[in-house]
This record gives structure tokens, sequence and C-alpha cells, in this order.
């Protein structure tokens, strides 16, 4: 509970911090506000995504299905971030480049992350059984994961990029200075934080329905 | 070990009999995908009409052809399993990996034929231009071979799912996507006769992603076939 409210302020603070404390960076102005809600947004996109997969795996060596919830939580929470980024993205996209959506790689790769929760969830309803869904959902999750190291490898050979440097670009030269850092490394761990409260909240609702269901079987 | 081999392979070859066999008992199968091939193919040529397409047009029509007959293609091999109930004799009767070879040697054999057929009538009503025709007999194969092994993995999932002929396009299409990103392009390089340097890497990565889905497929049927 207080760890709630903490988070709320933390991130309120943030917010305002985003807007007043940071200078605009050279050349984007004002527009490069919005890194610190994008970058941490799809940067939670992949993270439930990787834990979902993570999951999945584990559910697989021990069909316990604890972990398929987590999986298919993860896979919610990250669809959820994943539209957030694509949209904050293409707000972006549209004032720099003049258009929402040109299929420049980021936004592909995004999109086909997209794609995948949205078919990943799509499987998941059309199984009855618990277990089944779990296993089926579970080798879906891990072939589709398989399929993105190639995406990565192949889009940016053919396609050429206008997206901004990635923050950790190859170089490995931060081009912030250390106002924008701050902010920025801010907005990230309090994104962060709301997916984990999100995802632990979750969590505890799967709990509290066992525990029901339990005691139901009991009674 | 000689024999364990030998073993293996007259089981596997009794699987991919046994689908032949049941398939041209009732040519179920074949039939609909030639009416398939042929009635998407006019569809596109009374589309494109007298105008001349690009070859990068050309190569990305052929492939949606080929995806979506691929699809209806490899979606009967597990769901006539599951509407039969002969799942449970299959799995009585083989291990999960010969299954899984038996079923995907068929879908391939089936897509080879489908795909054959698909590229002589689009020559026939479309009329693209022909660079190398060589590599894109090296291409179009190759390509197929990834997308039936693919296909054949995620139809398996759809079909212990619900059996739902519509879901089967949705869950392929991501993992297949960087298949046809690259399998695109190089048709695109062999329709316009280009040089082969970059077709060759983009063979290397058909090759690649063909080992990879296929030693994943190998792996994961068993919690896909078993329940």
């Amino acid at each position: 509970m207080i760890w709630r409210i903490i988070l709320g302020l933390y991130m309120l603070l943030v917010t305002v911090a985003t807007f007043l404390y940071a200078p605009p960076a050279l050349g984007l102005g004002d527009l490069s506000r919005i890194i610190y809600f994008h970058v941490p947004l799809a940067w939670v996109g992949v993270l439930a995504y990787l834990f979902s997969m993570i999951n999945s795996i584990h559910f697989l060596r021990s069909l316990n299905p604890e972990n398929d919830y987590k999986a298919a939580v993860n896979a919610e929470i990250g669809l959820a971030f994943t539209i957030l980024a694509t949209l904050t993205g293409a707000i972006f996209a549209r004032n720099t480049w003049g258009v929402y959506w040109n299929w420049d790689p980021r936004q592909t790769s995004v999109f086909i992350l997209m794609l995948i929760y949205g078919a990943y969830l799509v499987l998941r309803s059309s199984v009855q059984d618990s277990e089944k869904r779990g296993r089926l959902a579970a080798v879906y999750s891990i072939m589709a994961s398989i399929s993105v190291p190639f995406l990565v490898f192949i889009i940016p050979r053919l396609y050429s990029t206008l997206h901004p440097d990635p923050i950790l670009n190859t170089s490995g030269q931060l081009k912030m200075n250390a106002q924008m850092l701050q902010v920025f490394l801010a907005s990230l761990a309090g994104f962060t934080g709301i997916y984990y409260w999100i995802y632990n909240l979750e969590l505890r609702y799967y709990k509290i329905k066992e525990r029901k269901e339990a005691k139901q079987e009991h009674d | 070990m000689g024999k364990v081999y030998c073993n293996w392979v007259t089981r596997l070859a009794a699987l991919v009999k046994k689908e032949i066999l049941e398939e041209f008992r009732t040519r179920y199968a074949i039939n609909s995908l030639l009416m398939f091939a042929v009635t998407s193919l006019v569809m596109v040529s009374f589309a494109v009409g007298v105008s001349t397409l690009s070859s990068a047009l050309h190569a990305s029509l052929l492939w949606i052809i080929l995806f979506f007959a691929s699809m209806s293609g490899v979606a009967r091999a597990f769901v006539k399993e599951e509407e039969k109930n002969t799942s449970y004799a299959l799995r009585l009767a083989a291990t999960p990996s010969i299954v899984y070879l038996g079923k995907l040697l068929y879908n391939f054999i089936i897509m080879s034929a489908l795909t054959l057929l698909v590229l002589l009538l689009y020559l026939f009503f479309l009329n693209p231009p022909l660079g190398n025709i060589p590599l894109l007999l090296l291409v179009v194969p190759l390509g197929v071979t990834c997308l039936v092994t693919a296909g054949t993995t995620i139809a398996a999932i759809v079909a212990k799912a619900s059996s739902q002929g519509t879901l089967l396009p949705v869950l392929a299409f991501p993992v297949l996507l960087p298949l046809f990103i690259t399998v695109i392009h190089a048709t695109r390089i062999t329709l316009d006769g280009r040089e082969t340097a970059e077709i060759i890497q983009a063979l290397l990565f058909l090759i690649s992603y063909e080992v990879v889905i296929l030693t994943a497929s190998l792996l994961l049927f068993d919690y896909v076939w078993n329940d």
C-alpha cells in the first residue's frame, strides 16, 4: 500500500522533471521530451516479453500452472506497454519525419512484437483445458521468440532507419547531458516499478483465486 | 546402430506412405489446393489486368499466394487426425519425432507439387521477367521448405487448440516474417537477374532459418503432441 503511494508520487516527480528539469535536446527541441516516456515503455514491453518467454520455458519443464499464469500476465502487460510505445513513437515520427508510420525498422520490430503478443493471447483464448493451453501457448511463445533474432539481424540490412540511435548504441557513447540522463534513468526505474506493481497485483490476484478454489474443493 | 537407423527410416516411410494413401483415397487436399491455387492466381491476374508490374510486386504477389496456399495445405495434416480421432492410434504407433517428420515430409511433397503448379501458372498468367531461372529454382523451393517446416509445427498447435482454420495464418505470420522479408527480397533479385553476391547471403539465411526452426520444432513437438 505504502509503496503504491510512493511510486505514484515518484512518477509525478519524474513527469514534472521531464518538462521542467530536463533541457530540450539540440535540434529536436521540446519534442525530445517524449523519450522519457517512449524508451521506458519500449523497454518494459521487451522486458515483459522476455519474462513471458522464460516462464514459458519453465512451464514446459515443470508444468506448474503458476509459471503459465506468469507467462500470460507478462504477455498482457507487455502488449499494453508495446502499444503505448508504438503510439508515442508514432507521435515522434509524425513530428520529425512527417508521417505517423513508415515501416521504419524499429516500427517494424515493435509491430511484430505486438503481433506475437496478439497471436499468443488469441491462441490462449481458444483453448479451454488449462494445462493444454499452457503447453500450446508456451510452445508458440518459444517458436515466435526464435524468429525474433533473425529479424533483428535482417531488417536493418534491408531497410535504412531514421530512428535516433538507441541509448546503448554501438559506439558506447551517451548522447545526453547529466540532467537529461538523470531524468531518463529515473523514468526508466519508475516505469519498471509500475510494471512490477501491475505484475505483483496480478500475481496476488492469482494466489487469492487459487486459495479460494482450494477452499471450495475442501468444503 | 545401423539397424536402429534403418528401423527409424522404415517407420518414417510407413507414415509418409499412410499419409499419401489416405490422401489418394479422398483426394480432398489435392483438389482443394489445386482450386485454391488457380482461384487466387486468376484473382491476382484479373486484379493486375494489362498493367505491367515491377519485379518487387511480382515477388510479393507470388509469395502471398504461396503463403495462403501453404497455410490451407499444411493445416489439414493434423486437423484430420483430430477430426477422425485417429491421433491416439498414431501416438501409440510412432514416436513424436517420427510423427512430426512424417507429417512434414508429406506436407513438403504436397507443397512442392503445388509450388510447381503455382510457378507455372504464374508464368502463364502474369508473365514476370525471368532474370535468373536456375537461381529462382533454388530460392523458391528453399523458401517453401522453410514455410512448410514452420507451418507444420504451428498447424500442430492449432489442431490441438480447437482446429480453427483462421488461427493458423495469424499464428504463423510473426514466425514466418523474417523468412518472408528475405525470400521476397531474394526472389526480386533473381527476377531482376542481378548479380549473386546478395543472393548468397539470402540463401545462407534461409538455410540457417530452416535448421533453427526444424531443430526447435523437433524439440518442442513432444509438448504439443502428447496430452
